[in-house]
């Protein structure tokens, strides 16, 4: 394998300092063959920068590098990046790294007449030709000015070192302290012109952050912002926004909340695999027995599973769960769960952030529960939570780790919007559950929905989310009118409508009853006046036939009467005895 | 034969160049006023010897360190200023009216 070296470069030549997210900023590393000027506070990581810088060069780049500082002694040193993970003694027996304490005694040194710092440069010239370093790192440099009160020869030997240290192709890492009104309490930014970082230090509410910002680059493209950034056990790690390359893989795989009807509305199926879940929802609403049962359930499937709970202890967590019917203690015999509980005002978000990298990292479990993340945010401004928080999901999902966060949303009340989680992290999550209080009719009942979930079809309706000693549950809320109604509430509107339904049912038998009734006396009344008719009927028929009768007769008795008489036939039809 | 001297000196210069020649030139001269039989000097060429200057903290040419009489003291430059560099080197000058 041979390096590349292109004919012409299309930018400047960078130096990687394999420090992670730095390289990303600054699009590549450190400008090569000149220096760099970082400065910063006292305690702010400018030591822990430059040495980084050097020991990834000499470990990951194959460029050794002499380390020339001014403050610490050698030994203090290796001491103090021992707890990084960096071993000086041994690279610096492999040749890979030679460490110059430059000592300044103020009280033994006498200044007079002319003199220049050749020393200083045949030293360092000596270290680099020791080793064939390629990388420098001058630690505050500015000691030299505290230790020689000439300042004018000093200003004149520094800008010929940085010049000297160019000409020597030197990739360096010049520290310096923070200045009250310019970048550097000397002005060293005058002679080092090409890049310029600023660590800063700062403390709000009692907890510190530090920040990185890239002040000047030149002839590159940089980012500009300040980047939080921290001091953990693998080195400095910044946290640029930019450094998230989105190209996680997107498992197809689902897997179960643990609630069945919760899983009902996300599509029957639960949640992505190596999806990031939010859970919100104001005090009491049920969060942590959520995050709880949805850890109990990787367990069941031989998950591993790591809970971060900032509210509770390990005992509290598991007495707790239990009482609704989730046993997490034999999974935490099992080795399958690790619950780790720590106050959040212990660390600093960034140092928490740390902490689970590393437990991450040696526990490799399958499915991460923070349990709240709001707790860690409350000292924190949304602008830097915001970008912490990203990188530690997009450190989740790269693992394809399934991550549920709860955060407490303050206020909760009607008023306020439950999209408006205090720190816009909701725009990083795939899938987000609300949980919310209804208070009505004198009792608070849990309702819970799905505000979104990623890349799956999702039930849009609102469910009573009921806890009790058998479990979580869920149900449909009564929608009727324009309510909705939980709790006993529901309870007692479906039993009146049941109540209702059958009174209902029973109107409608009467009715029905009635009008068989009323259809059967009808018929009755049909059927007597049927008779009745026909009664009139037959009486008709009868004094028709008895006149017919009575007429005959009477004809044959006038007939006979006639022939009786013997008189000529009457004509009257009226056979009336005797004229 | 040879006594350890009272005044065991070093002068770390950097090539010969004129700051070094006018500082060992201003040495010699102090230290046979003043010091008259009591001195060493050793003179390093940090060119030469570059491994060296780590040992005796040398940052700055030229520089003069008393290695004896303890505490190491050192004074950098040119050594042009006798009273500055008597004073360095905790000398007491020898009056030159006798």
């Amino acid at each position: 394998m041979t390096k590349k070296t292109p004919a012409i470069p299309a930018t400047l030549l960078k130096s990687p300092t394999g420090i992670t997210g730095l390289d990303e900023i600054t699009g590549g590393g450190l400008p090569t063959g000149r220096p760099t000027l970082v400065s910063g506070s006292a305690g702010c990581g400018k030591t822990m920068l430059g040495m980084e810088f050097l020991v990834r060069g000499a470990t990951q780049f194959g460029e050794p590098g002499v380390f020339m500082m001014f403050e610490e002694n050698a030994k203090e040193l290796t001491d103090n990046v021992r707890s990084l993970g960096f071993d000086l003694d041994e690279l610096v027996g492999q040749k890979k790294i030679v460490l110059d304490h430059v000592q300044i005694e103020r009280s033994e040194i006498e200044e007079t007449g002319e003199y220049d710092l050749e020393g200083l440069f045949i030293r360092l010239g000596h270290a680099i030709d020791s080793i064939g370093a390629k990388r420098v790192v001058l630690d505050t440099v500015e000691a030299l000015f505290a230790g020689l009160p000439n300042h004018a020869i000093l200003r004149a030997e520094l800008r010929r070192l940085f010049r000297w240290l160019k000409d020597r192709g030197m990739t360096a890492v010049i520290t310096g302290e923070k200045g009250e009104a310019s970048i550097t309490r000397y002005g060293l930014e005058e002679y080092v012109a090409d890049c310029v970082i600023t660590l800063d230090h700062r403390v709000a509410e009692q907890i510190c952050t530090r920040r990185l910002r890239v002040v000047k680059y030149r002839g590159t493209v940089h980012g500009t912002n300040e980047y939080p950034f921290i001091i953990g056990e693998r080195g400095l790690s910044v946290l640029p926004i930019t450094s998230l390359t989105l190209d996680h893989k997107a498992s197809a795989e689902r897997i179960p909340t643990g609630v069945a009807g919760l899983d009902d509305m996300l599509g029957g199926q639960g949640v992505y695999r190596g999806s990031s879940v939010l859970v919100t929802g104001s005090a009491g609403t049920g969060k942590s027995s959520i995050s709880a049962k949805f850890a109990e359930t990787a367990c069941r499937r031989g998950e591993r599973t790591l809970l971060f709970a900032y509210e509770e202890s390990s005992e509290q967590l598991l007495r707790n769960m239990r009482s609704i019917g989730i046993d997490l203690a034999p999974w935490v015999e099992q080795g399958l769960l690790q619950i780790h509980c720590s106050r959040p005002s212990m660390h600093g978000l960034e140092q928490h952030l740390v902490m689970m990298h590393d437990t991450v990292l040696a526990f490799r479990p399958g499915v991460v529960v923070v349990d709240p993340i709001s707790n860690l945010t409350v000292n924190n401004s949304e602008t830097e939570v915001k970008p912490t928080l990203m990188r530690l999901i997009d450190f989740l999902k790269k693992l394809q780790i399934t991550s549920l966060f709860t955060s407490l949303t303050t206020g909760g009340t009607a008023t306020s919007a439950p999209e408006d989680t205090q720190f816009g992290v909701s725009s990083l999550m795939d899938t987000w559950l609300l949980l919310r209080n209804v208070e009505f009719n004198g009792e608070r009942n849990r309702l819970i929905y799905v505000l979104k979930s990623r890349g799956m079809a999702h039930s849009n309706q609102v469910r009573e989310f009921l806890m009790s000693d058998a479990g979580i549950d869920l149900r449909p809320v009564y929608l009727g009118g324009d309510r909705v109604l939980t709790g006993t509430a529901r309870v007692a509107q479906e039993t009146q409508e049941r109540a209702a339904a059958e009174l209902r049912a029973q109107d409608h038998e009467r009715k029905m009853r009635r009008l068989a009734a009323k259809r059967k006396a009808l018929e009755a009344q049909i059927a007597a006046l049927q008779a009745e008719g026909e009664a009139e009927e037959a009486e008709v028929t009868f004094t028709i036939a008895q006149e017919t009768l009575l007429n005959s007769a009477m004809l044959q008795n006038a007939d006979a009467m006639s022939q009786l008489r013997g008189g000529p036939k009457g004509d009257n039809g009226q056979a009336k005895g005797k004229p | 034969m040879i006594e350890p001297a009272e005044y065991e000196l070093r002068l770390y210069v950097a090539g010969q160049t004129a700051k070094s020649l006018a500082a060992f030139a201003n040495l010699k001269r102090i230290c046979e006023t003043h010091l008259a039989g009591q001195y060493r000097i050793e003179v390093i060429d940090l060119t030469k010897t570059p491994a060296l200057a780590a040992g005796d903290q040398i940052f700055a040419v030229p520089t003069l360190v008393r290695r004896l009489p303890e505490p190491i003291k050192k004074i950098i430059g040119d050594l042009s200023n006798e009273e500055r560099v008597l004073v360095g080197l905790d000398v007491q000058p020898v009056m030159e009216t006798s």
